[in-house]
């Protein structure tokens, strides 16, 4: 349905529609009510409704408008600008008007989704669509501007997503820089012995991936680095990256450890961060030995030399190299890159938090994370499943959900324990022949095969316990609890309580955003979610974007997830950087800044303001400057400049006035 | 058209009228019975529950005997049906039970080698006389009557061979071809509560009367079964249903006594005098 | 109301039973419950039993075998295989069932006058003696050594099928009860031969 009216004078000729949204709109507000209603509107001499506005004859219809009655401004009044400004604007320019003569109205987020009251969301609608009627009056024509995009990439990470996403755009020729935090790349799946469901050996499927790395030409590798400021926007970033000292001469050192056998220490003596604190390093190191880059490190913090400056250095003796340097000072570094793939990975959760499970306390619980590394072959015990008083245990208890489904710590199941704990059931059983018992409140197994793994450990006769445990104790009510932890849980599907004595227990950790996962996002300027994760542009349609372009996430920065899915987003991620990169260049919004020159009194308080570092004083006219390419558009000197000299594009004082003055009129 | 026959004890005792009226419908359609010498019974549900291996050897004694004459065998009654079925694909699968059952059979002078196919007689009237070839012979059709077709458990479950296990409807089109109207039934395959009904009668007896009833309710004017044991639960205890819940009164009918009478064969010999409740409804104007 | 003790210790369970089961005809599958309840659900005579199959099996599993041997579910199994049909990880329920109530008799823990494993005795001693089950005596057997006041209540059943001919107080025999015997006996001594080892 739609009215037409002749042009009225003075106002250009301004079309309307209303979309039903299928029912999303329609159902709660009365579209052919507000069609009629801002028909009468002065200027609107096209008033319609529509199923769905989005679909291409929505569109075709609002082109043929454009050119049958010589429409010169248009509003339209759907969902979010999020989903639907482009799809419009570019109704707009088919029908032969410039993009920028169109507003868009939001009456499903803003009032159909959000109201009951039919009436009030009808009025509601109204309001809004007269604003927007108002406003676009004063829309001037603008161009969308193009930048270059920088070919080369950033990638913040070296777990496997940031591992797997340096490696497909490297191998796609793009130069590839990856920064790593630790000393090492690989991540959490280093840690690991084998991975589910398949139960290939972690490290025979990643080191490949390590080497190739670190043999790339394409790839710079910076590890024990961290990224310090990001600058400028989409295609043209500029990124300072802090390179902390080892110590040792990465160029120079080959990896060949004879300085750790020389170092004054005749036995490692330090708690060995990599091996969950279980085995013992020296103050010079390496994590372990397919560690990548093959370098070693010294420990600031444990080393004579470095804390005393007395020590007799028989390590660099031992070094035929001349690698060490036990002056280096960190090294801040800057490279330009196009694109960003984020790939920070996550933390476990802190499992001394669960007091009731007695982490800390007892010595026989340990971190699912700690049995990663003794069920190793090559972690502190290469491969026994031992207690830290060396005793092989005989019943082991697997607690899942630690940290994950409790409103208490961490509302969300962190997907993955259902199906590590699986496989450590299996890891023990062969490794050491104890009874093995799984607590779980549901078992999680999606998956291609894991469902059948689930079912391989069911027939192996490791036990399956429906119940969350209430507590871990070593007060023995029986003769054959002596010694042993007790674990009580509520058997749900026997349907009595049990005491369930073991030897070991194991703590399902979950998965948690890193504890910098905050300070990061704004040094990206990208969002988080309320857990903490890295926000997605949209979670099933933009999964490994962010609301930053240029910026793209992978892995498990941005939620719960496991080595497959992990491997499969960080392709994606690449893949996005890779459609820019090959595009060349990107459009950027018009919704710039400017300065009327004349009205410009050059008192710079605009300057330190903007967050973009797009404002200069132009010293020969002393004039504020803004850099086009650099204005994000956040308005900050617009509503700062004493003069009132700074404008915005499609944010002009007429333009707001009149749309406020168009939502308060009646 | 010939068979080896095996009645199992119940055809012989509470379910002669299934053995009476069997005999007469292969009768009438040229399939000749021969039946097993000197079977043994087959042990059925009980038997298994106190030695799983002589229960097996029991079947193997009848199987044994079965194949020196190299016929199909037919076992009217679900449980023999079922037991002989079970033993013989337990044996095939478990070869330490195969070696104590065919050790224990060549003790007393018997071989059992495995190639025995034991059927149901709803089978063999579907599947080798075929529902043409009895309709040719429909004499007198149950036009007008309303039978609820009640196939028990055992005989498609665990093993589906010839039908479906969760809709069979082998008897649904025979006693269609003899011209009766067979009522929806949901409960085709629920359990009739097996020797509960003796043994645990508060049990047994909600299962019966919940069958009856249904049966009822769907305008069936009698249950047509498969099974000695069912109808033996749903026919005799009717006088207990009617003291704990109510008279329901409903005949309990073998499926070859519905297709005897299609065929033309007396009302006399096909057991019809035996049935606990009368099904003189059925038998009205014949 | 007494009070009962429901706290499990493990001390209770019997490990060896579960791994039993598993090695039984029938009881392969055991492990691969994942206790999802169809077996319950579709059980017509679930609603009378003290634990439901579903819960049965996780008892026999986790080793609980005083529970499991003296529960009335295993006897209250009517076999009419509902169970083992719909399973997803095609557990022989029925079977499972059956391989129970035998070691329920043999260690002697089934209820007291209860008639099912009663039935089920008798029912053997009654081929062995005649090689065909005659339903009349066993009955009248069945109810002599359990319930007398019962017995005298089936009088009407009882004269019902003597009405119709389907009583009968004569048992069918067979005529080579000594070949029967034989394979049975031969059972017995591999059975002896099993135990001596």
């Amino acid at each position: 349905m739609a009215e037409q009216k002749e042009h009225q004078n003075g106002i250009p000729r301004i079309g309307f529609y209303i979309c039903h949204c299928g029912s999303n709109i329609a159902s709660i507000i009365d579209v052919e009510d507000v069609r009629k209603y801002v028909a009468t509107l002065p200027g609107v001499v096209v008033s319609r409704d529509y199923k769905y506005m989005c679909s291409d004859p929505g569109q075709e219809l609002i082109a043929q408008d454009i050119r049958e009655h010589k429409l010169e401004r248009l509003v339209v009044s759907a969902c979010s600008p999020n989903l639907h400004e482009e799809t419009f604007r570019n109704a707009a320019a088919k029908g032969g008007l410039n993009s920028f003569y169109f507003q868009m109205v939001n009456i499903r987020e803003h009032a159909s989704w959000v109201h009951e009251d039919k009436a009030a969301a009808t009025r509601k609608a109204k309001d809004l669509a007269r604003a927007a009627v108002y406003r676009v009056r004063f829309h001037q024509a603008l161009e969308k501007r193009k930048v270059p995009v920088d070919p080369n990439v950033l990638v913040v990470g070296g777990g496997i997503a940031g591992i797997h996403a340096a490696l497909t755009l490297a191998n796609a020729g793009k130069k590839v820089t990856l920064v790593e935090r630790e000393a090492t790349i690989g991540g959490h799946m280093a840690l690991f012995d084998k991975t589910f469901p398949t139960m290939d050996c972690a490290a025979c499927i990643l080191t490949p991936k390590m080497s190739a790395v670190k043999s790339h030409p394409n790839i710079t590798l910076w590890t024990y680095s961290e990224v310090e400021k990001v600058e400028g926007y989409v295609g043209n970033y500029k990124v300072s990256v802090k390179r902390k000292p080892r110590y040792v001469n990465e160029d120079l050192c080959v990896g060949c450890m004879a300085c750790i056998d020389a170092c004054v220490f005749k036995e490692p003596k330090f708690p060995d961060k990599f091996n969950q604190g279980l085995g013992k390093r020296k103050p010079v190191y390496i994590d372990f030995p397919q560690a990548t880059p093959k370098v070693v490190l010294i420990d600031p913090a444990t080393c004579i030399q470095m804390k005393t400056g007395k020590c007799k250095k028989s390590c660099a003796d031992a070094c035929d190299r001349k690698a060490f340097d036990f002056n280096q000072q960190p090294e801040l570094k800057e490279i330009q890159v196009g694109t960003i793939v984020l790939a920070t990975g996550f933390k476990t959760y802190d499992a001394k938090r669960d007091a009731l499970y007695g982490y800390g306390r007892y010595p026989g619980v340990f971190t699912a994370l700690e049995i990663e590394r003794l069920v190793n072959a090559s972690g502190p015990t290469l491969g026994d499943v031992v207690l830290r008083d060396g005793r092989h245990p005989k019943a082991v208890g697997i607690i899942h959900c630690v940290g994950s489904r409790d409103e208490k710590t961490n509302k969300w199941c962190s997907r993955v324990c259902c199906m590590y704990s699986l496989k450590l059931a299996h890891l023990i059983k062969e490794h050491s022949g104890a009874e093995v018992y799984n607590f779980y409140i549901d078992m999680r197994t999606p998956g291609k095969g894991y469902e059948e793994f689930y079912d391989k450990l069911l027939a192996e006769g490791v036990h399956f316990i429906r119940g969350r445990v209430a507590e871990v104790t070593d007060w023995a009510m029986t003769p054959e609890e002596q010694g042993k932890l007790v674990l009580r849980v509520e058997d749900t599907l026997a349907g009595f309580v049990r005491r369930i004595p073991v030897d070991m227990v194991v703590l399902a950790t979950g998965m948690e955003a890193q504890a910098d996962a905050g300070e990061v996002r704004h040094k990206f300027n990208i969002g988080c979610g309320s857990e903490g994760f890295f926000q997605e542009r949209h979670p099933k349609l933009a999964p490994v974007n962010t609301f930053t372009d240029g910026i793209f996430i992978a892995g498990a920065c941005q939620g719960p997830r496991d080595i497959p899915d992990t491997v499969a987003q960080a392709g994606a991620a690449a893949a996005e950087a890779l459609v820019l990169i090959d595009a060349g260049h990107v459009e950027l919004e018009p919704n710039t800044a400017h300065v009327v020159e004349e009205e410009c009194c050059g008192c710079k308080s605009c300057v330190p303001l903007c967050p973009y570092s797009a404002i200069t004083l132009d010293e020969a006219k002393k004039k504020a400057v803004i850099n086009e390419v650099l204005c994000k558009g956040c308005g900050t000197c617009v509503a700062a400049c004493p003069s009132g000299s700074i404008r915005q594009n499609l944010f002009e004082d007429d333009e707001i006035f009149s749309e406020i003055e168009g939502v308060l009129a009646q | 058209m010939k068979y080896l026959y095996f009645p199992g004890c119940s055809l012989k005792g509470t379910g002669k009228a299934y053995e009476e009226s069997l005999l007469a419908v292969f009768g009438a359609l040229g399939v000749e019975l021969q039946e097993l010498e000197d079977w043994n019974c087959c042990g059925a549900t009980a038997y298994m529950s106190v030695d799983e291996t002589k229960s097996y050897a029991l079947a193997g004694r009848i199987l044994a005997l079965a194949e020196r004459e190299r016929l199909d065998v037919v076992a009217p009654c679900s449980a023999c049906y079922l037991v002989l079925n079970k033993t013989q694909k337990s044996l095939q699968e478990h070869p330490e039970l195969h070696r104590k059952v065919t050790g224990a059979l060549q003790a007393a002078g018997l071989d059992y080698k495995g190639t025995v196919k034991v059927r149901h007689p709803l089978d063999v009237l579907m599947n080798d006389v075929g529902l043409d070839a009895i309709k040719q012979k429909i004499t007198s059709p149950m036009a007008g009557h309303k039978f609820a077709p009640y196939y028990g458990c055992q005989i498609v479950r665990p093993y589906a061979t010839f039908d479906d296990q969760h809709n069979p409807v082998t008897m649904d089109q025979i006693l269609q071809a003899s011209g009766a109207e067979c009522v929806e039934y949901p409960h085709k395959t629920r359990c009739c509560g097996g020797s509960l009904t003796g043994t645990v009668p508060e049990v047994g007896l909600r299962l019966a009367y919940i069958l009856i009833k249904e049966a009822k309710q769907r305008g069936a004017e009698a249950i047509v079964t498969v099974c000695p044991l069912c109808q033996f639960n749903l026919d005799g205890y009717q006088d207990a249903i009617a003291k704990k819940y109510e008279r329901v009164d409903l005949p309990i009918l073998y499926f070859t006594q519905i297709l005897g009478l299609a065929l033309g064969l007396p009302a006399a010999d096909l057991g019809f005098k035996r049935g606990i409740i009368s099904a003189e409804a059925v038998l009205a104007g014949r | 109301m007494p009070l009962e003790q429901k706290l499990k210790y493990e001390a209770e369970r019997d490990v060896k039973f579960a791994n039993w089961v598993t090695r039984e005809t029938g009881g392969e599958n055991l492990r691969h419950c994942i206790q999802c309840g169809v077996c319950s659900a579709t059980c017509p005579l679930s609603l009378y039993m003290d634990y439901t199959p579903r819960r049965l099996i996780n008892l026999a599993r986790e080793g609980f075998k005083k529970e499991v041997l003296s529960s009335l579910t295993i006897w209250l199994c009517a076999s009419c295989y509902a169970c083992r049909v719909e399973c997803p990880k095609k557990i022989q329920v029925t079977d499972i069932m059956y391989l129970l109530k035998r070691r329920a008799i043999q260690e002697g823990v089934y209820p007291r006058h209860f008639p099912i494993p009663v039935l089920a005795k008798e029912f053997g001693r009654m081929i062995f003696l005649f090689g065909r089950v005659n339903e009349t005596l066993l009955v009248i057997d069945l109810f002599l050594r359990t319930n007398w006041f019962r017995f005298l209540g089936m009088t009407r059943l009882g004269m019902n099928l003597m009405r119709t001919g389907r009583m009968s107080f004569i048992p069918e025999q067979i005529k080579r009860k000594r070949e029967l015997r034989k394979i049975l006996a031969a059972l017995d001594a591999e059975e002896q031969k099993e135990s001596a080892l």
